[in-house]
């Protein structure tokens, strides 16, 4: 769109004003006061989260876009974006497979994805009769049972507003970092749990089982409670790779651990990653937070990047209670023009808390990965300890990778490790896998998934499978 | 099995290989031996599909095959297997994992099933058995932190494992203490039949003490200088490769 076109049509807005009494799936692009409104009202909040919306606006005007990271792309047009869509109804999307894009088609097929999660992932507008709808009943009536409740943030508004508006920015202020305080803006929807106390949350929450639900949209928001002795591991993602009209996503994750709970948080990421040339792909500006408030409290981050064309993220772990672990593994792909810097950010701030990082960057293509992360230990964090682990593997040369450990240690008695490798994918693993009879390819996997095993371990069963799967798909083509 | 026919290659403009001459029948053990720098390693590199070797003339039939032509993992699926003289480490891949894969990447271009675990278990055991190897081999990452003699003897283990047609052992002997040197050279007798060959890189005789071959040909600069029976290797051993060069 030009800026002629996009002038145009911000004209258009002024002059039709958004109080209009056709309700439009979706908001004009552009964003000031009356279009926070308006979301606020469609989604029919309260009125102090109206509020707070337009707080964090106000605070987002005065922002700039952070320029730190290890990342380039050209200024994003704040006023050409659309902040509202109502949630896809049948019909809109795609009618069958067949009008969906052939090389999406064969990536599901490889991941072994049946036919009708094919067509949910694809938004293909699917039967009422659907396989999945009797697993996702049974699946809510086992978590009704043991207290958890797991809802759309929307829902959760209305169902639990003591609890939404208790949490909600309590980790990740409204003004905590530019895309963050445009997420608390105009966020459009997420998950919320809340594990009861001394609740073993029965089952693995994942998105996907939300999936059909709605779709939560570009500015998607979550908030996790684990209340004193609880358990949760919550799933993100997918790793069949979504179809998404989107270009910007700044996402917020929230996640709050009582004393002696443990919250498990895996993202799998497969986000469009754009074409050879980065043309198309999605920006991922996302804050992740945890903190673990209460003694012996532990959370955990686990992630695959593999998609977007520009990943920005730091899921982090604020270690409060005494004795508390924060734990974040992590293997980044950067192929294509792909852009990826990510890393962790572990404060240390009550007695003998420790942290562990193992980050593992594959570089392929002209792909840039930075791994950037911070230990900090305030006065008073006796005997804390942080474990840091960062690898990097190269295959081809042109890619690249940048690691930037910062660390800032204001108590003695800590006691912090940090080990750095680079590697490169060697002609003699290859070939020394090739005389065995395994395919170039089937090398290469063999030599990455050996190299990502550590973090892969960490994922849930099923999921760790799915995720060297990915990773064989996304490095087709690597060599050669 | 095999006719390697005037094989020149180079490597970084540097010619190594100057016309090689060899037939390798069925069943036959060929031992090549040679000084330094002669061009042993090339030949069984370039004879795997190594590919910064560059092959300058010449040409090697294997079973009807254009050899050259082949990938080196369409040359495994052949039946042709290189121990290599330095293995490679794999850090974070179980030996276990890549000795099945191996096992059924081979099976499958063979036309026979995949091997199911039990079965590949049952089958990989009875190899460590031969080769004297703890069952904690398959546990630990490919030949990282192996001894010397341990990574031949896995090296070995694959070899038995794959059933190749044609071995190709490139200094296996090498870092060998006399009772692996022994181990290893009984596994590689327990693989002699009648329609197997192996070609054999050496530097000393102490190996083919053991597995004795059937034609000896000494390599120097590049090529085949002289051929003989075993007692060639004796020869060598006395009179060292001077006496050759100078024959």
């Amino acid at each position: 769109m030009s800026n002629q076109e996009i002038d145009q049509l911000v004209d258009q807005d002024y002059k039709y004003g958004f109080v209009t009494d056709i309700e439009s799936d979706t908001l004009p692009p552009g964003l000031n006061e009356d279009v926070i409104r308006e979301i606020s009202r469609r989604k029919k909040e309260p009125e102090w989260l109206l509020e707070w919306r337009l707080e964090a606006y106000q605070k987002w005007l005065q922002m700039t876009p952070p320029d730190w990271a290890h990342v380039n792309y050209p200024p994003i047009d704040f006023q050409s974006i659309s902040y509202f869509s109502a949630p896809k109804k049948q019909g809109d999307g795609p009618q069958s497979l067949d009008d969906v894009d052939p090389v999406l088609i064969e990536t599901y097929n490889k991941l072994g994805i049946p036919l009708e999660e094919q067509k949910l992932l694809a938004g293909v507008a699917v039967d009422v009769i659907f396989d999945s709808v009797s697993v996702v009943t049974t699946f809510k009536e086992n978590l009704h049972k043991a207290g958890v409740v797991f809802c759309p943030l929307s829902e959760a508004v209305h169902s639990h507003p003591e609890l939404v508006k208790k949490h909600l920015g309590s980790i990740i202020s409204q003004n905590d970092n530019y895309y963050a305080a445009l997420n608390s803006a105009v966020f459009s929807d997420g998950s919320f749990v809340y594990i009861p106390k001394g609740v073993r949350c029965p089952m693995e929450l994942s998105t996907y089982f939300r999936i059909n639900e709605q779709n939560t949209g570009q500015f998607e928001r979550t908030l996790i409670i684990a209340e004193e002795g609880s358990h949760v591991s919550y799933l993100e993602g997918c790793t069949a790779p979504q179809r998404d009209e989107n270009q910007l996503h700044a996402a917020v994750v929230e996640l709050v651990a009582e004393t002696d709970a443990e919250i498990k948080y895996s993202t799998v990421q497969n986000w469009f990653a754009g074409d050879d040339e980065g043309k198309g792909g999605i920006y991922n500006f996302v804050t992740k937070r945890g903190e673990c408030r209460g003694a012996r409290s532990k959370i955990s981050w686990t992630q695959l990047e593999t998609g977007s064309a520009i990943t920005w993220k730091y899921p982090s772990c604020i270690l409060v209670g005494a004795d508390s672990v924060g734990e974040f593994f992590s293997v980044a792909v950067a192929g294509k023009k792909q852009q990826a810097d990510t890393g962790t950010k572990m404060i240390h701030i009550g007695p003998r808390t420790r942290s562990t990082i193992i980050s593992k960057g594959i570089s392929t293509a002209r792909g840039q990965n930075t791994y950037r992360g911070l230990v900090k230990v305030l006065p008073g964090a006796v005997d804390a300890r942080n474990f840091t682990q960062c690898d990097s593997l190269l295959i081809g040369d042109q890619c690249g990778a940048h690691t930037f450990p910062y660390v800032e240690a204001e108590e003695p008695s800590a006691q912090l490790e940090h080990e750095a490798t680079t590697s490169k994918v060697s002609e003699d693993q290859l070939f020394y896998l090739r005389t065995r009879g395994m395919t170039e390819e089937d090398a290469l996997n063999m030599v990455v998934n050996g190299f990502c095993k550590e973090v892969f371990q960490k994922l849930p069963m099923e999921f760790a499978v799915e995720a060297e799967a990915l990773l064989g798909i996304t490095l087709e083509g690597a060599v050669g | 099995m095999m006719s390697i026919r005037n094989l020149h290659a180079r490597v970084d403009d540097k010619p190594i290989l100057k016309g090689i001459n060899l037939e390798i029948s069925a069943g036959e053990i060929h031992a090549i031996m040679g000084p330094n720098g002669s061009g042993k390693s090339t030949l069984s590199s370039v004879l795997a599909g190594r590919d910064e070797y560059e092959v300058t003339n010449g040409e090697v039939i294997y079973q009807d095959q254009n050899l050259l032509e082949l990938e080196p993992e369409e040359r495994a699926w052949a039946g042709l297997f290189l121990s290599f003289q330095y293995p490679v480490e794999i850090p974070g891949v179980k030996n276990v994992y890549l000795l099945k894969a191996a096992v059924n990447a081979v099976r499958e271009h063979r036309g026979l099933p995949e091997l199911k675990a039990a079965d590949f278990l049952k089958l990989v055991r009875e190899k460590l058995k031969i080769m004297q190897m703890s069952e904690s081999f398959l546990h630990r990452n490919v030949n990282e932190g192996f001894s010397g003699g341990e990574k031949k003897r896995n090296e070995i283990l694959q070899m038995q494992l794959l059933e190749p047609k044609l071995a190709l052992l490139d200094e296996t002997d090498s870092g060998l203490d006399v009772d692996a040197l022994r181990i290893v050279g009984e596994g590689i007798n327990l693989m002699r039949t009648p329609d197997r060959s192996v070609l054999l890189v050496t530097h000393y005789q102490r190996l083919l003490d053991i597995v004795k071959p059937d034609f000896v040909h000494v390599l120097i600069d590049g090529q085949i200088k002289l051929s003989g029976d075993f007692s060639l290797a004796q020869r060598l051993e006395k009179e060292g490769y001077e006496g050759i060069e100078l024959a």
